[in-house]
Parts: C-alpha cells; structure tokens; sequence
C-alpha cells in the first residue's frame, strides 16, 4: 500500500501540540477533530484544503505524544484515519492510540520529509522517493491483541461478558 | 532474582508468587481517579455494556475517586454540563470518593488523595490524569492511563495486558542547602534523564536525601517523574510515610479509618535487577529552572537570571502545598511584587489554603501583591484563570512548560521552585534566591 507523508515534524511532540489543553471540554471523539493541531496552521490548512486524504501519514520524531493523557489528543487524530510514524512514542499517548484504533508504527531509524511516498509493510517502511528502507518495532502482543480486536471498548466487552 | 517495588506490588496486586518486567499482566486495580474528564470515561463506560444486556455498574464504587479540579468552578457552559453529567453518574453508582465544587472538601486530585488517606503504600492507582504518578511518593505502584481505558477499569477491575515496566534507580545523597528544594532536585533529575529517557519505565527514588525528606517533598518528585517519560515514581514507603498517613491524612469517614490497622512498608529486593542507576549529590545542587520550551532545558537559575518577567504562578499539584507557600510568604513578606508583574497562587487543595490562612501565609502573599486564587489546576493548563499575552514570559512552579501549555502559543514558561518565582516576583526579573 503506498501512502504520503504530509507532515513532518520533530522530537517530543506534546499532547498539548496535537490537542491544546483550551478544547479539553471537548470529549467526544466525533467533536474533536476539529482542534487537532488547532496551533498548527500547516495542519489546519491540509485539513482546509482537503490535503489530509485517506493514506496520508504524519512522521515523527522520538517521543511523540509526550505529556497529558488527554484522549483527545488520540482520537482527534483518529478522526482523520491518519498513520502516524514516529521514531517512538510516550507510553500514555501510544496505549491511547491502540485503544482507539488509530494506526501507529514506532519506527526508530525513520528517515522521510513531507511530500515523500511510503510502501508500509508488515514490519518495514520503504521510502519510494529516497529508497531507503526501514524496519518497523513490533508493537507488544499485549497491545496487538486489543488492536485485533477493533480497540479497547470491543476488547473488554469481551471479557465482561466471558465473566457473567 | 530480587524484585523491585513495582514487581512486588503487581506480584501482590496479580495473585503471582513472582512478576518480573516485560512481562504482561493484569493487576487489581485499588484505586481509580477521575477528574473533568469522568464525561468521556462515562461516554466509554456506557459503550463497552452497548449491546450486552448487562447493567453498567462500576466493579467497586469505593474504589473510585473523582475530583473536580482542572476547570473550577466551570469556565464555560460545555464543562458545567460535563460536571454534571459526572455528578449525575456518582449519584447513580454510589461513589463516595467524589470532591465536587466545595470549600470543604474540594482540592486538586493529586493533592486529595493523599490528602484523604485513598492512597496507600503497595497499592495499585490508575488515574486519567499523566501526573498520577504522584501518588508513588506514598509507596504506591500509580500511573496514568487514558479515558477509554479507565472505562475498562471501571468495567473489570483490573487493568488489561499491562506490560511490567523496569526501574531506574535514582540515588540521592547529602543535605541540600537552604532555598534549595525538591523541586529544584526533579529538575535535575529531569535535565539528566532528558524527557523520554524514562519512558515505559518507574523510577525508585533511594538515598538519605530521600529518607529525610517530608512526604510534601516526595509528593513534588513523583509527580514530575512522568516529566522524564516515567510510567510511575515510587518512593520505598518508611516511618515518614506512616506518619504522614496517621497524623497528616483526614478522618474522611468510618471506611477510611479501618485503613489505621495495618500499613505495609513494601521495600526492594537487594538483589532487585534495575535498568539503570543514577547517583546525585544533592549537597552541591543549585536552584534549577526549566526553560522554554521542554522540561528536560534545565539550567542553573543563574544561567537565565535577569530574564524578565511578565506573570508569576505559585501552586499547582507539584508546588500548592503548605510548604511551598510557606517559603513563597517567608520570602515575600513585608515586601512588594515588582510593578508590572502579575503573581496568582494557587493552593493545592482547600484544606491547604484554610491551614495557609491560619498561619496568615496568605496574607503575606496578598499584602505584597499576590492574588489568591481557589485551589484547583488554574492557568497550568491554559484554559482559565490568568492568560498569557503574546510575548509574555510566565515563571511558575507548574509541571510542564511546552510552547502554549498555559494557552498562548506566543507566549514562554519557566518552571522553578516556589523559593525562585517568590524572589523573581519581588525582583520582577528571575532571580536566584540564594
């Protein structure tokens, strides 16, 4: 599957980045994409501009979604059904992704720049425009379990009703 | 093999005569806190029976706290509904541990549920607040997860595929000198660690530092730890914390006072296998600052002092306590904030401002200039309670300092002790107390 790098950004990204802390009355997931970003004018003018299509990829540096363990952050990102790449993530934000649905590949070596064209693989990322190839961390198999099974909601209805 | 704090607490908190980290396991759950956003936990509650035929119900109404602080008293019509809707819910489910809008019981979550005795040393705390690991500086294994898996907890009980962090041992060592703090030490733990540097890992806080330090101290280590990316910081629970706990705690009700029987002081293996170690002399530590516009730019107060300053914020879950404003009114009193300077306070709960009246701290602040504000997150988090302007340098005792953390992208915060905001209040540019 090729996918498109629209935004690129560095290390330590905060949830305060992706979701200001002023739109956190704002909880329910179909309200919240609206404020992803909402200081980030390149964000907002790809979303304006309809330049955030299905198989758009955001890549990152280390640590991205630092901070607060404001959901928001995960599920107004989710909203827009993006990848995110990142060299590697903080653990609330990551654990929120994986609960959520929303894609997420820690891939530590990550080299690319908005504008590149990406082949996700099952444990690789090519990068079409550079040639470049890049292994991909497996996610945990604890976690892989709640993403196969849709997020965390479906996961836990499970064993509630395997309890009763 | 010897485990640490964290291995024995999830060893107990599992039923498991051994956990070792990596592993994945699913721990009882003793305490669960919510704030504000109790509205989204509530939405994800009701979706997980959607289609069940169960009834929703929380699996132990005595083991969940909620704690109205981040937008108190309500900002905006959006967040009263949202309050409500969560007062709706306790009523409903029967939670006793609910700290609504009050005089007499209100405070921010970090500092009621130490505050309350909720917190207890081998406990295991889950909170949707990143700064729950606040609560290891009573022993306890806590961390912060978000909303839709605190909906989980609240449906089971246990916390899902948990993946057993390892721990960085941090040993502190010697008597920090007068006008420096504990604040002072996690920013240089912060600025040697770098902001992810534990990540997916607990910190153990060691060394005599440590043992003779007040559990108010501890409080300020634990809940910047997740600033190095920690999952939980955890001080090994000792007389100071029993002392805290009988002398300092509320008498909440009769449930709470069964907790007088027994304390269990859970301490590591010696043969504990950490991840990494850390020695710190704390005798030669400076006041530290962090700068804009990470937690991990930390510097020597003296590197930035002359900056100039616009706003001072005194409070907040890691510096509102007694202590903390007690050294902000020693330093301030009889004497006036710089003109042009704007300083708010911000008690860590209402308990802490009544105490901060009687011993007439408060006073002190306001004769000088300061404004006291109702104890809660205020301007922390930029959504109420003292913006910034565009270009405005803020000075606070606050956790985190990411560009438009208090709400202007435009604006830059420092993060320091409350010894350094009260000296750089008066002097109306930073300035180390010393």
């Amino acid at each position: 599957m090729t996918e498109h790098v629209v935004i690129k950004l560095g290390d330590d990204i905060s949830t305060d980045a992706i979701y200001p802390g002023r739109f956190m009355a704002t909880v329910l997931p179909s309200e919240t994409p609206q404020y992803a970003f909402a200081d980030y004018p390149e964000f907002r003018a790809l979303v304006k501009d309809g330049g955030m299509k299905a198989g758009s990829v955001i890549v990152a540096g280390s640590n991205f979604g630092c901070g607060s363990s404001r959901e928001q952050a995960a599920s107004a990102l989710r909203g827009f059904n993006l990848t995110i790449v990142a060299r590697g993530f903080a653990r609330i934000f990551l654990q929120n992704a994986v609960n959520l649905g929303l894609q997420v590949m820690a891939c530590p070596e990550i080299e690319a720049s908005a504008g590149d064209e990406l082949d996700i693989g099952p444990d690789y990322i090519l990068n079409r425009t550079t040639g470049k190839r890049f292994s991909i961390q497996p996610l945990p198999e604890a976690r892989r379990a709640i993403m196969k099974a849709g997020g965390l909601i479906p996961y836990t209805r499970q064993r509630l009703v395997e309890r009763h | 093999m010897g485990m640490t704090i964290v291995e024995k607490i999830l060893t107990r908190a599992t039923g498991r005569s051994c956990v070792q980290s990596g592993e994945v396991v699913e721990p009882a759950v003793d305490l669960a806190m919510s704030h504000e956003n109790g509205a989204l936990v509530i939405n994800q509650f009701f979706e997980i029976y959607k289609g069940t035929g169960l009834e929703p119900r929380v699996w132990d109404p005595r083991r969940v706290a909620i704690v109205f602080d981040h937008r108190v008293p309500a900002e905006s019509a959006k967040t009263a509904t949202n309050q409500k809707k969560v007062r709706d819910f306790v009523g409903q489910q029967g939670i006793q541990k609910f700290h609504d809008i009050r005089g007499d019981q209100g405070g921010i979550c970090h500092q009621i549920l130490p505050e309350y005795g909720y917190v207890r040393p081998g406990a295991v705390v889950v909170g949707t607040d990143s700064h729950t690991t606040t609560h290891g500086a009573l022993g306890a294994f806590s961390f912060g997860i978000g909303a839709t898996e605190m909906a989980s907890v609240w449906a089971l009980g246990t916390i899902l595929n948990l993946e057993v962090p390892g721990t960085i041992k941090v040993i502190v060592n010697g008597r920090m000198s007068d006008l420096v703090s504990p604040k002072d030490l996690i920013l240089h733990i912060i600025g040697v660690l770098t902001a992810q540097g534990a990540n997916f890992m607990a910190i153990e806080f060691h060394g005599d530092t440590i043992r003779n330090m007040s559990t108010s101290g501890r409080l300020v280590l634990c809940n910047m730890s997740v600033e190095a990316g920690a999952t939980s910081g955890i001080v090994p629970a000792d007389e100071e914390t029993v002392r805290y706990l009988r002398e300092e705690t509320v008498r909440y009700s009769r449930e709470e006072a069964r907790f007088e029987e027994e304390i269990a002081l859970i301490a590591p293996d010696a043969d504990a296998s950490y991840s990494r170690v850390i020695e710190i002399n704390a005798s030669v530590l400076s006041p530290q600052i962090a700068c804009p516009h990470t937690v991990d730019n930390v510097k020597p107060v003296g590197a930035v002092a002359g900056t100039r300053i616009d706003q001072v914020v005194v409070g907040s879950c890691t510096n509102g306590r007694l202590d903390d404003l007690a050294a902000a009114a020693r330093i301030m009193k009889g004497k006036k904030v710089a003109a042009g300077v704007r300083m708010l306070v911000f008690p860590a709960s209402w308990r802490v401002y009544k105490e901060a009246l009687r011993a007439g701290y408060l006073g002190d602040l306001v004769d000088a200039g300061a404004v006291i504000m109702n104890p809660g997150c205020g301007c922390c988090l930029g959504v109420h309670q003292g913006a910034l302007a565009d270009g405005d340098v803020a000075l606070s005792t606050t956790n985190r300092n990411f560009q438009g953390r208090m709400g202007n992208p435009k604006s830059e915060v420092y993060l320091c002790s409350p010894q350094v905001a009260a000296a750089s209040a008066l002097a109306g540019v930073i300035r180390d107390p010393r």
